[in-house]
């Protein structure tokens, strides 16, 4: 653990302390090797809509979710749910009264859907996990450039809105079509920047389970994750999940936007892993999520008492499926036993775990654990990389103190 | 175990959920930090026109390639309007933020 003394020199290195508003008591260390995980609180009401939260940048918003929020339960609340934007130009108000959600393009006539309207559809609502693409790029190993999470860049809620089926459905989507493009109202900060817009295959965006969500824990969405609609894609990573949004556009052909053609792209293997420096390597966008576990209720370097009984727990996610199992190993991963499961609350969404455990033994130990996705997919024990900082999933490993 | 019971209750969503019927506005006008000192001018005038400073400074330390390489597919890519001339200074800046000594 960081002295107080050695957490404000760093952060003072760092370059966070510079307005002299920082205290100790407002950093939070990351655990990112070479001490530069370190970061700065927010303060309840810092940033619309949200308590505090880990900041990473103030415009456009990053902000991380503290690992303890997710010991609180499966359903991430809506003021600690991480926010994560590309371009700063970003709408401070919504008119729900003037909204508009335009669908065009290819398909037999344009729609300008208000809120009433879209609200007055058959209503779906499931638990899904949002996590960002580079969740916990911060471990990386060698280290990349980009949004340096912890491994907060994800949440969980209850999800509720319509069909994106349902809403294609009634424009009427042509014979031909190849893809959904979505758009919403932020907007590139520089004249000629590439609006951020993502695409997904007719079939996949026709599948009767891929949302228009216009709630989001049974409360409207907080700005800064998409008022008044954000898209819904359970299983796969955020990026696509695009926030305000205010505009479907049926294509013909391919998307070749930006953030689809060159953007988000991970190697095409398993894991997306790849060995930096590597040439030649064939990349495709990224799309599914694949199995994590993680411990919430002992930090790092917490202090055990030699022979106490010890419970941990945590949450799990399976990726684009259910969680099928959670091992978990207090020797460092040479025994792994079953953890107990909690309760059932979609597949999509995140699963309590809970297993416990004494260490006879002084000294250092590592506590693990493991998620199996009912795809029978398992976590790996050796960390992916790649130049993005896309996909870790590695087995999540927490040092502890026996004394 | 009372306290944590109240805390799985707080983390129960409402059962019917409420959609977007109100307008809604935020103040998002906090600009953030940018930086100081010697150097700083060709930063500021141009990195944090887009991006406050700590999407810098909190990068891990990067070689001078990695920050000519952020540059560029901030100039090329996001379509940044740095001055051509700007480039060496901000590179420079930016490669010593983490390494003073360089």
């Amino acid at each position: 653990m960081l002295t107080r003394r050695l957490m404000l020199q760093r952060a003072g290195a760092l370059g966070l302390l510079a307005a002299g508003s920082a205290k100790a008591q407002d950093l939070l260390d990351l655990g990112f090797t070479g001490g530069d995980g370190l970061r700065q609180m927010t303060k309840a009401g810092d940033f619309a809509q949200k308590s505090e939260m880990i900041l990473l940048r103030t415009r456009a918003p990053l902000l991380e979710t503290p690992m303890a929020v997710f010991d609180q339960g499966v359903f991430t609340r809506n003021d600690k749910f991480y926010v994560r934007w590309h371009w700063a130009d970003i709408p401070d108000s919504i008119d729900t009264a003037t909204f508009r959600l335009t669908v065009r393009g290819h398909a037999e006539k344009t729609l300008s859907l208000s809120l009433k309207e879209l609200m007055a559809l058959p209503r779906i609502e499931y638990a899904a996990v949002n996590q960002c693409s580079g969740n916990s790029r911060g471990f990386f190993a060698p280290r990349v450039p980009g949004g340096e999470w912890g491994n907060g860049a994800m949440g969980n809620a209850l999800w509720t809105g319509v069909k994106l089926k349902d809403v294609l459905d009634r424009a009427g989507v042509k014979a031909g079509a190849v893809q959904v493009r979505f758009n919403g109202l932020d907007q590139p900060s520089t004249p000629d920047g590439p609006d951020f817009m993502k695409s997904l295959s007719v079939d996949h965006a026709r599948d009767g389970e891929v949302m228009i969500a216009y709630a989001m824990n049974g409360e409207p969405l907080p700005l800064l994750n998409g008022f008044p609609l954000r898209l819904i894609i359970p299983g796969w990573y955020a990026t696509y999940w695009i926030k305000m949004l205010n505009d479907i556009e049926i294509l013909d052909k391919a998307d070749e936007n930006f953030w689809m053609k060159t953007a988000y792209l991970i190697p095409d293997r398993p894991f997306a892993t790849m060995t930096p420096g590597e040439a030649g390597v064939k990349m495709v966008p990224i799309s599914r999520m694949l199995p994590r576990s993680f411990i919430t209720n002992i930090p790092a370097n917490a202090k055990i008492a030699q022979n106490a009984p010890v419970t941990a727990r945590g949450i799990a996610f399976g990726g684009d499926c259910g969680v099928q199992t959670v091992d978990f190993s207090a020797d460092g991963g040479t025994i792994w036993h079953p953890a107990k499961l909690g309760k059932d609350e979609g597949k999509y969404g995140f699963r309590r775990w809970e297993a416990s455990f004494t260490l006879p033994d002084r000294g250092s130990h590592n506590l693990k654990v493991r998620c199996t996705n009912t795809k029978q997919e398992v976590q790996p024990d050796q960390a992916n990389w790649n130049g993005s900082g896309y996909m870790r999933n590695l087995i999540e490993t927490t040092p502890v103190e026996v004394v | 175990m009372r306290m944590l019971a109240l805390l799985a209750l707080i983390a129960l969503p409402a059962l019917s959920a409420e959609g977007p019927t109100k307008p809604l506005k935020v103040d998002l006008s906090n600009p953030g930090p940018t930086f100081t000192g010697p150097g700083s001018e060709p930063v500021n005038n141009n990195c944090t026109a887009c991006h406050s400073a700590e999407m810098i400074l909190l990068q891990p330390a990067l070689p001078k390639a990695a920050w000519q390489a952020e540059v560029t597919k901030m100039t090329k890519v996001y379509k940044a309007s740095i001055s051509e001339e700007d480039i060496p200074a901000i590179v420079d800046y930016l490669t010593k933020l983490r390494s003073p000594g360089s």
